[in-house]
């Protein structure tokens, strides 16, 4: 054992221990835990102690050091609850205080709603607002604004679910993008959450409803290193500072240059870390701004979509997307506060 | 778009594993969805060095043989291969190993002898035909590697998702190009495919604008908008066969079953040059003639599949001298089909409009490799020389002489430059690029680039970009081929947008709180229903018939939700969703109302020692839901629920509208013996707008954006009491038809300025209270701001009440 493996053990049993003294709720349970932690001739810290030897000696001052400040720590946390559990023991005689609480039923906010208000949070503190906009929607919005050629097979990339000739449930939140530029003058910062479909059988990984989630930024002077830098900030306080991002390249007729943004994330499946795509994006392309009466050479902006449940999905081990839908309040109640 | 590593090489003799390649061009050029080795099912094989081998003592033939496969352990095989050698090589397979044929290996005994796995030969390993013993293997690499590591088999498949704007990378030649762009090295024809014929090879070439004729066959395009360009090449003495093995290997490399030397020769140069090619045998075209020409009513084909396809009116068919031949674009006749007879061929190689394709294959319904190409764009600049490829690997593989090149209309090509600014360039990405730079990258895809002055140039995309069209086309190629991850990361200075948070979105927040509060769990199921009245808005083409509307009330939803809950013994279910219901106009689209609904039923709190059955949620209860979420979708406004008649149990009202916004009801529900009555509130939020121009909105940057008020802005402060209060009880006898609330208002009026608080208490029927009548107690609070109240004063008080009570609604203090 080295000097650094030495320090992590004790520190390990620092951390474990008040979980473990916390739980002990008897007198009796209490000497029991008292002798696994810091029993003299067994438990963890004679564990320790005994190892303790075993180090090389220029290691073992420090090594001391530190499994006394863990020994001295951990009696302090045995003598402080020991007082309260012998007070408990003496209490229970006339009421039984170990019985449970009286509770209220929890309120719980769906998985999906957890994960967008997490991102919406983030990019609220880069300056974001929230922006909506209708879930039926007309085919000049959803395609022919956002530059989606007539008659072309960019349109299959969109299974879409018809209302009427022209009017349709919109198949991506972008149409938001055009709507808000029509609606406000720039600079425009939104983030547009909102119910989207397509028209996929309802399966394991497909559902005809979803959530998705939009983002625009135009400005004069917006650059595709706006873009970069602000979504690998996004993924940084979304994903934690030591995940890698990247862009490659991708197509969304509503946007030029078109990218993908892959982070590399660990399932949790036990393969290691792995690049998932998270989200698309680009820069607004120019016959998008001209539609939403933009000038395209004053202005310029770039856009991101992303799905939530995907997310929420892989962040809670959900293997079924149906789930997400079935409403099974022994699933929700597993997000109660 | 599967693409063949070893068939890539051919164009681009590079010394990249298949793994580099798909990386370089996942980060460059389109997205890799895999690399797959063709011979995984070698994957589990390992390297086996047999140490030991003798005689079975039983047989002449078989060997015992003591074999060390890295795993620490000597296994005893049985080996019935004569080569079987003690020191050698050989690829093995361990016991639980699947062979290629499927045979599972397992432990057995062999005439008495245990053999744990088994020494392959090469045919036993699907690497020829080889059987006449074990496959020897000259290899360092110690026991137990992976065979596929000393033993480079098999071709590795690269899956791209090509998407719409890149036709160009559905060949292996257009992908060649960008990896020819991206690893700098040249791109060439591959060696497999023969020179183009020179002019001494074809007896016969014509040309026409609308009709050619070349020995004895012609070519006629009627509709020169739906196919601008056909070229018909005349081979004439081919033998049909068997393909040679390196093209069977070619198309198997990319999922394409070798069908015969002619056919494997056109998808040679469908998946290898982009170009869709038709043979028909020519023998079988009546008239030998090719007329490109409008349908007519009622003409239907026999296509390849052996399908008869009726060919709409207004669309255009490929005929023969006398009817249909081939679907244009999409797939050939059945009739003129190659067969193993064919000795003269007709080679179709067009150019089809991609919007007049999309509608032929969409009216037929049927998607070939060759519709999806023509949809998208075929290189319009290489028809020509598509032609002469095929024409030379079909006369290469089936022997035959090109007696005819038949060229008719015209192909047209996207030769309008494109000016691209350096200062755009700039601009857009957020980081100069070097001019040299510019011109480096955009001419590796094969662009000509004329300056126009110091920091501008006229680009000329080549033939096979033709969505290369505007300056932020070519900035996009520039960007890619660069690569996005060598672009700068900071975040820069931004100026604060100039949009509220949605009034909706702000609504939503408010009530969601009040939802959670009240302990529910908020759902978010589809918004689609099985049944609904005539007006109901209905999708057109729903994938699933038992679910085509929209709902009108979220409760519906709700409800369906609740019920799959009781399904599963779940009785206490309290759910709540914020959501759009589509409401029938008669407009083009529906009004889309942002709602709130909760549904409550089951036990109001949880279980405890103290109340181990708690009462199931009233409408009581879900009274003081509707209250408290119009409250806080609505702050500042006067919430009323007034009683209804007919299926809800009361109205929402705000202030003075006599409009309601939502509704409390018991929800209807199939719902078991066990299970509690179900309440459900719905209010409405907001109403989104969807009209076809949005509204203009304030444009305040300036200023900064206005916030909305907080709810709990017009909260003015009241001053702590500092005087004790003095409270009574009053019991009366109501009518049972006269409402509480008209009780109510007439103590709050004549109580005075001085009360307080009024609270209703208890309600009572039976002993003491006479029939048609009910009794109502209140409890009345006053108190004055600067002085303790005297009981004379509250007295008095008392006596005023019950008077105007008596006075004007005939109502009496219960006396017993």
């Amino acid at each position: 054992m080295t000097l650094d493996e030495f320090l992590l053990a004790c520190q390990r049993l620092a951390d474990d221990a008040p979980a473990r003294i916390a739980v002990a709720a008897s007198p009796s349970e209490f000497a029991e835990v008292r002798t696994q932690l810091v029993g003299r001739k067994q438990g963890r810290l004679a564990d320790l102690m005994a190892q303790l030897a075993a180090l090389p000696p220029e290691a073992r001052r420090d090594a001391g050091r530190a499994v006394n400040e863990v020994k001295s720590r951990i009696e302090a946390l045995l003598d402080e609850r020991e007082a309260l559990v012998a007070a408990a023991a003496r209490g229970a005689a006339a009421q039984d205080l170990t019985m449970p609480a009286r509770r209220r039923w929890r309120g719980s906010l769906h998985p999906v709603t957890l994960v967008i208000d997490e991102i919406a949070e983030i990019f609220r503190e880069l300056g974001f607002t929230i922006a909506l906009g209708p879930e039926a929607e007309t085919e000049f919005y959803n395609f022919t604004s956002l530059n989606f050629p007539a008659d072309h097979p960019a349109m299959e990339l969109h299974d879409t679910l018809y209302l009427g000739d022209d009017t349709l449930l919109r198949t991506h939140t972008s149409p938001v993008q055009v709507r808000t530029l029509q609606q406000y003058a720039p600079p425009v910062r939104i983030l547009a959450p909102g119910n989207v479909y397509r028209r996929d059988f309802f399966d394991a990984t497909h559902a005809p409803s979803f959530m998705q989630l939009e983002g625009l930024a135009v400005d004069e002077g917006i650059s595709f290193v706006d873009l970069k830098a602000t979504l690998s900030e996004f993924a940084r306080r979304f994903y934690g500072g030591t995940r890698r991002v990247r862009f490659g390249p991708s197509y969304f007729p509503f946007v030029e240059p078109g990218a993908q943004m892959d982070v590399e994330v660990d399932l949790g499946d036990g393969k290691g870390t792995r690049w998932v795509e998270i989200l698309g994006c680009g820069m607004v392309h120019p016959n998008v701004l001209e539609a939403a009466g933009l000038d395209s050479e004053r202005y310029t902006g770039w856009a991101f979509g992303m799905g939530p449940a995907r997310i929420a999905m892989s962040r809670h081990g959900i293997p079924d997307i149906r789930i997400l839908y079935d409403s099974d309040v022994r699933f929700l109640e597993q997000f109660a506060r | 778009m599967i693409v063949s590593h070893e068939w890539l090489r051919g164009f681009v003799p590079h010394e990249r594993t298949a793994a580099e390649v798909g990386e370089a061009l996942s980060r460059h050029c389109v997205t890799l969805d895999g690399v797959e080795a063709l011979r995984d099912d070698l994957a589990p094989f390992v390297v086996g060095l047999v140490v030991e081998a003798a005689r079975h003592p039983d047989s002449d033939r078989l060997s015992v043989t003591k074999v060390d496969d890295g795993s620490g352990e000597l296994l005893d095989v049985v080996c019935g291969a004569p080569n079987v050698t003690a020191g050698r090589k050989y690829p093995f397979a361990r016991t639980g190993t699947t062979m290629p044929d499927g045979l599972l290996i397992a432990k057995r005994k062999i005439r008495g002898a245990t053999s744990n796995g088994m020494l392959c030969s090469a045919r036993e390993l699907g690497l020829g035909q080889e059987h006449d013993g074990i496959y020897t293997l000259d290899t360092d690499a110690p026991p137990g590697t992976p065979l596929l590591d000393v033993l480079p088999v098999g071709d590795v498949r690269l899956d791209l998702d090509v998407l719409p704007n890149r036709p160009d990378l559905l060949s292996h030649l257009g992908v060649a190009r960008e990896v020819s762009a991206l690893l700098d090295v040249p791109l060439r024809m591959p060696p497999e495919l023969p020179a183009l014929p020179s002019a001494d090879d074809v007896a016969a070439s014509v040309s026409g604008a609308t009709e050619a004729t070349a020995d004895g066959v012609t070519v006629q395009l009627v509709d020169t908008a739906a196919c601008p360009r056909y070229i018909g090449v005349v081979i004439r003495g081919v033998q049909v066969g068997p393909s040679p093995e390196w093209l069977v290997e070619r198309l198997r490399a990319v999922g394409a079953r070798s069908i015969n030397n002619v056919v494997d020769a056109t998808n040679y140069v469908l998946h290898g040059l982009g170009q869709p090619v038709h043979a028909f045998d020519l023998d079988m075209l009546a008239g030998r003639r090719i007329v490109v020409r409008p349908t007519v009513e009622g003409e239907s084909l026999v296509t390849l599949d052996g399908v008869e396809r009726t060919i709409a009116a207004g669309t255009t068919v490929i005929c023969d001298g006398e009817r249909p031949t081939a679907l244009a674009g999409v797939m050939g006749g059945e009739a003129s089909e190659v067969h193993d007879a064919t000795t003269n061929l007709l080679l179709e190689v067009a150019w089809f409009d991609p919007k007049f394709v999309r509608g032929v294959r969409r009216a037929v319904q049927l998607n070939t490799d060759a519709s999806y190409r023509f949809e998208r764009g075929v290189d319009a600049g290489f028809t020509g020389k598509a032609a002469g490829h095929a024409a030379a690997l079909i006369a290469a593989v089936a022997g035959g002489r090109i007696t005819a090149v038949i060229d008719v209309g015209t192909t047209p090509t996207n030769a309008v430059p494109v000016r691209l600014r350096a200062s755009r360039v700039a601009r857009l990405l957020g980081a100069p690029v070097s001019n040299a730079e510019i011109v480096r990258t955009l001419s590796s895809i094969g662009c000509t680039l004329v300056p126009d002055g110091d920091e501008a140039w006229h680009v000329t995309a080549p033939t096979w970009r033709r969505d290369l069209g505007l300056e932020v086309d070519l900035i996009e190629e520039v960007a890619r081929l660069i690569g996005f991850d060598a672009l700068p990361n900071d975040v820069q200075p931004f100026r604060p947008g100039t949009v509220p948070d949605h009034p909706l979105h702000v609504a939503s927040r408010r009530v969601r709180e009040e939802c959670l509060a009240f302990g529910l769990a908020e759902t978010r199921p589809m918004p689609f229903v099985a049944t609904a009245s005539d007006e109901s808005l209905r999708v057109r083409n729903p994938l699933a018939d038992d679910e085509p509307y929209l709902r009108e009330s979220l409760l519906t939803t709700l409800a369906s939700r609740a019920e799959y809950n009781l399904s599963r013994m779940q009785g206490n279910v309290r759910l709540f969703e914020i959501g759009s219901a589509f409401v029938p106009t008669g407009d083009r689209l529906p009004r889309e109302e942002v709602r709130v609904a909760a549904l409550i039923m089951g036990a109001c709190r949880p279980p405890h020692f103290t109340e181990p059955e708690p009462p199931a949620f009233d409408a009581w209860d879900a009274k003081a839901l509707a209250e408290s979420l119009a409250g806080a979708a609505f702050p500042g406004a006067v919430v009323h629920c007034v009683p209804a008649e007919g299926e809800a149990l009361w109205h929402v009202l705000l202030d003075a509208s006599p409009r309601p916004v939502g509704t409390v009801r018991e929800v209807a529900l199939d719902r078991p013996v066990w299970a509690s009555v179900a309440f459900g509130v719905e209010l409405v939020l907001g109403v989104m707008p969807s009209a076809d121009v949005a509204p203009a909105g304030a444009h305040v940057h300036e200023a900064g954006v206005a916030r909305p008020n907080s709810p709990w802005a017009a909260v003015r402060f009241a001053p702590l009491p500092a005087f004790p209060a003095a409270s009574f009880d009053v019991a009366l006898l109501v009518p049972t038809d006269m409402p509480a609330e008209r009780v109510d208002r007439v103590l709050r009026a004549s109580a005075g300025e001085l009360l307080e608080s009024l609270s209703l208490f208890d309600e009572f029927r039976g002993d003491g209270v006479p029939a048609g009548f009910r009794s109502l107690a209140w409890r009345l609070t006053f108190r004055h701001p600067e002085r303790t109240l005297r009981d004379k004063e509250i007295e008095g008080r008392r006596a005023g009440l019950l008077k105007a009570l008596d006075r004007e609604l005939g109502v009496r203090p219960r006396t017993s």
